[in-house]
């Protein structure tokens, strides 16, 4: 193909996904931002922005009351469940990937259809699942109070909210962990053992190191749903700002579009800095291996 | 390799927790009553209402219309973008295109829906539209995060095609454009279809990014199922569930009927060369 | 004999590298010429321009009378077999063959005769059902030159196609492809990096290097007659030294005045002389031209390579009888033997084997201290 034909083709079919692409992710964003910090009256400024960091609310448990930074607390809430239910999906989904790519090729494509097959239900039909299972006259409650072992109250709490998170996004965390260790040659596990290294530790200095960049992944597609979710929380947690999520969906429906926008600019502003420290922790580890 | 006793109960316990939930969504659907903790007989009645229920009918439709126009406007010019991308000689060019193409993956869908429910109600706003958002926002939002998984299949298998096929093509009296349908396009069908079906199933499933986007006129299963979920609780929800799971259930065996079909096949051919247990790639959009 | 392609001053750029620079070339009406260069010498870029893939900066293409340079691949008459074949896997043998038939609309039973033909002349009758996939390496290349044969082209590219086939495969098919040429008629333009496969096949070589042609010959031509030290050592295996060239055959080098066969050049002119390892007769010491020392010894199964200090220049020589590492011998060497050439800007680059057998004495002496070592311990 010569020169001319090649630039040709190459306007022809990057032409269309580039005005796409401009027009409709990169314009948005830039929307975001100039919502975040303007007026309704699309004046210039910084109150949307000091808001979100210095807002405050009273806080009644009953015997004390205590103010607090609104948002700020909202923040380190989902920052904290999004955490443990990574935490969770890792601890509960490296073991199944790792049994998973070590079973024959048959037991493979099953186990991977099985895992698939909730994660093509809607994930409002999962969380709406969960709701009716642990509400006060939910099933699992039917089910403690018929072997007499007393009722517990659970919906509404954070724990209900992180079992909620786990549940919905923990294929996310096992796929891209299993797809990297299907990959890994068995002939290299053969030679570790070869090289005098007992199983576990095959496990620790083989496989691990090797399934960091699945990991990795795995990580990034639990924590960032996760931190960002509104569905789950308003039907497992209680109360209208539970999440971040929840605090930019309350601001739009509620038709505050620039301070939605700008709890948007800023969760997203902090996601970049996070990915971007993770990119360069992983950047780090693959030098040192 | 047989599954050690440990892994296999680990596995079992697994998938108890993965399916349990559907599991009693599926019993309740046939719940005579409106409990959702005892079981007191089986009806069908939660289904007689659900297909009486208009609005929710209206939603499958919009979605399947939805799905099927988004995933078919993406998969043409997500495949033509990777044609051209794959050509691009232009490394800054080329790094930038990358990572606006991955803005929209790694992005919370909250945030993309917020973004693009912005512009739309500026650009409304601008034109003196009380509400811009519609069927075609709809549209647009859903290919623009299509897109992205369409770039993503179809990009390897153009770097894994010998380069010469087109050229070949050409050498044998093709034009660039035919020579492209004839030699190249056969080459990343397999990457082109599976493009497609992501996009069909990303659309088909989405509910943050068209809760931001939809208009009043226009709803959408999920955001069906969302206001269903909002008001008091009927079995009716558990009906549709159960339907879904079903659908899915046996999309999924067909599927994986034909890849093994494809696969024994492609045993056949090459007895010589020892089949891989292949791990699929994963690249999935996460919800919410 | 007729002109069928003209190279007409191509100049050829990839940004600031150049490729091609002022090449000119005559091709003709049936013949096999093969471009032969390290990688990087442009010659694959030639084979492209002249299929229309990649348009010259500069110059003209001319087919059999007419510039060419616009024409895009699918308008030119000359076809091309890619270096990894490039079958489509999509289509059967019979498929591939006919797919420039079928894109020209030729009536049905007219493919049917002439794919029958083609695969019969590349010996693959009865492939025809065949997945491309499914076929051995010698395979696929036969389906590939069927493809680009149907057609009947006036001339036939072919870009390294026997570089992915092991040693044995690429022989056979070496004689198979002359063979094919002279039954077809059709002109072979063929690129290689293998020296070997050019000599053995080629009408012509046009020897390639940075983008300038080195010399056009025939095989003999180019081995024997190397025009400078490139091509020297490029072709075959030479022993490249500094000379006077005193008068008109006499040339003077390693400190011994020869008669040699060539003339024509200006009185005590430095040159380059080439002696070919082969053409080195091995003497007793005191009968020979010239005296070394043996350095390594390299047993090849036809004959024994062996690396002589000559005055601190290592020279290579091919013998049939053994001659032990430190053996002092001498070098008789025939008038007919040595070639003499203008120098050039190679001169000085290549023909001297120190290199070599600096790594084989290296080797060798540790060898030897680790043996005496153990001796000794056993003793």
């Amino acid at each position: 193909m010569n020169d001319k034909t090649r630039r040709l083709i190459q306007r022809l079919t990057l032409t269309p996904y580039s005005v796409w692409a401009v027009l409709f992710i990169v314009v948005p964003l830039l929307f975001v931002a100039y919502y975040a910090f303007t007026d309704q009256n699309f004046h210039f400024t910084f109150d949307n922005i000091s808001r979100f960091f210095t807002a405050t609310s009273v806080v009644d448990n009953g015997e004390t009351t205590r103010e607090v930074h609104t948002y700020l607390v909202i923040f380190m809430r989902s920052l904290k469940l999004a955490v443990i239910s990574t935490v969770v999906c890792l601890v509960m989904g490296y073991p199944l990937a790792y049994i998973m790519a070590r079973a024959s090729e048959r037991t493979q494509s099953v186990l991977l259809t099985l895992i698939m097959i909730p994660m093509w239900m809607n994930f409002l039909i999962r969380t709406y699942a969960w709701m009716t299972i642990l509400q006060d006259t939910g099933i699992l409650n039917g089910f403690l109070s018929a072997l007499h072992l007393g009722r517990i109250h659970i919906i509404g709490t954070e724990s209900a909210v992180v079992i909620g998170m786990v549940y919905d996004y923990f294929p996310y965390m096992v796929l891209p962990i299993y797809s990297i260790m299907a990959k890994l040659d068995v002939k290299l596990l053969e030679a570790a053992s070869d090289l005098g290294c007992p199983g576990l530790s095959v496990l620790r200095r083989v496989i691990w190191p090797l399934s960091i960049p699945g990991v990795l992944s795995g990580i990034t597609m639990v924590l960032i749903p996760s931190i960002s979710t509104f569905y789950i929380s308003q039907k497992l947690g209680n109360g209208k700002f539970f999440l971040i999520g929840d605090a930019i969906e309350g601001q739009y429906t509620a038709n505050n579009l620039h301070f939605a926008a700008a709890i948007a600019f800023i969760l997203m502003v902090i996601l970049l800095v996070c990915m971007a420290l993770m990119q360069k922790l992983a950047n780090r580890r693959l030098v040192a291996a | 390799m047989k599954m050690k006793r440990a892994s296999k109960i680990y596995t079992a316990l697994i998938m108890i927790f993965l399916f349990a939930p559907i599991a009693i969504l599926l019993v309740f659907s046939f719940n005579e009553a409106k409990s959702l903790s005892v079981f007191t007989g089986f009806s069908l009645k939660w289904y007689r209402e659900l297909f009486r229920d208009t609005e929710t009918l209206r939603a499958v439709l919009n979605t399947l219309l939805l799905a099927v126009s988004a995933s078919l406007v993406s998969t043409v010019m997500g495949t033509a973008a990777a044609v051209g991308i794959n050509k691009l000689r232009n490394k800054v060019l080329r790094s930038t295109l990358d990572s606006v193409t991955n803005i929209p993956m790694i992005n919370p869908d909250i945030i993309t829906g917020i973004s693009l429910m912005l512009m739309f109600v500026f650009v409304g706003r601008l034109f003196g539209a009380a509400t811009s958002l519609s069927f075609w926002t709809m549209l647009i939002s859903h290919i623009t995060f299509c897109l992205p998984y369409v770039i993503l299949q179809v990009l390897p298998k153009l770097q894994q095609m010998d380069k010469a096929l087109p050229e070949a093509a050409m050498d044998l009296g093709c034009t660039p454009l035919r020579a492209f349908f004839k030699a190249e396009l056969p080459e990343i069908m397999p990457g082109v279809i599976t493009g497609l079906i992501m996009a069909f199933t990303m659309s088909l499933d989405d509910f943050v990014i068209s809760y931001f986007t939809a208009g009043n006129g226009f709803q959408t299963l999920p955001i069906r199922i969302y206001s269903m979920t909002k008001k008091t609780v009927t079995p009716k929800m558990y009906a549709l569930a159960t339907i879904i799971f079903f659908v899915i259930l046996s999309l999924l065996l067909l599927s994986n009927f034909y890849d093994e079909e494809a696969m024994n096949k492609r045993r056949q051919k090459k007895k010589s060369k020892e089949k891989q247990p292949q791990a699929p790639n994963v690249k999935l959009k996460t919800q919410n | 004999m007729k002109k069928i392609v003209e190279i007409k001053n191509i100049s050829k750029s990839f940004g600031d590298n150049v490729v091609l620079d002022n090449i000119n070339l005559d091709i003709y009406d049936n013949e096999f010429i093969t471009l032969l260069g390290p990688s990087g010498c442009g010659k694959t870029t030639l084979l492209r321009i002249i299929g229309g893939f990649e348009v010259p900066d500069q110059g003209d293409v001319i087919f059999m009378g007419e510039n060419i340079n616009g024409l895009p691949p699918h308008k030119r008459n000359v076809n091309t077999v890619f270096q990894r074949y490039a079958l489509f896997p999509h289509l059967n043998v019979f498929e591939n063959v006919a797919f420039s038939l079928r894109e020209k609309k030729v009536p049905k039973d007219e493919i049917q005769k002439a794919v029958t033909d083609m695969l019969s002349l590349v010996a693959l009758k009865g492939f025809e059902k065949r997945s491309v996939t499914s076929l051995s390496g010698g395979q696929q290349q036969r389906v590939a030159i069927a493809r680009a044969l149907v057609n009947q082209p006036k001339v036939l590219l072919l870009d390294e196609p026997l570089s992915a086939l092991d040693l044995k495969l690429r022989k056979d098919m070496q004689v198979e492809l002359k063979n094919i040429q002279k039954a077809t008629g059709i002109t072979f333009i063929f690129v290689t990096h293998d020296q070997e496969e050019a000599l053995s096949m080629s009408d012509t070589v046009v020897v390639m290097t940075e983008g300038h042609i080195q010399q056009i010959g025939t095989p003999p031509d180019i081995y024997n007659e190397p025009q400078n030290a490139f091509v020297a050592d490029f072709i075959g295996e030479s022993n490249i030294l500094d000379g006077v060239m005193l008068e008109d055959y006499k040339v003077r080098f390693s400190g011994h005045t020869f008669q040699c066969l060539d003339k024509g050049f200006a009185p005590r002119e430095t040159v380059d002389v080439v002696v070919r390892p082969e053409d080195v007769d091995i003497v007793p010491e005191e009968k020979g031209h010239l005296r070394g020392i043996v350095t390594s010894v390299t047993f090849l199964g036809v004959h024994y390579e062996i690396i002589v200090d000559i005055g601190g220049f290592k020279w290579m020589i091919q013998t049939t009888d053994f001659h032990d590492v430190d053996e002092h011998i001498g070098l008789f060497i025939e008038p007919d033997a040595i070639h003499v050439m203008k120098k050039s800007k190679f001169s000085g680059m290549f023909g001297d084997y120190s290199s070599f057998s600096d790594e084989m004495d290296e080797i060798g002496e540790v060898d030897l201290e680790e043996l005496e070592a153990e001796s000794e311990t056993t003793k």
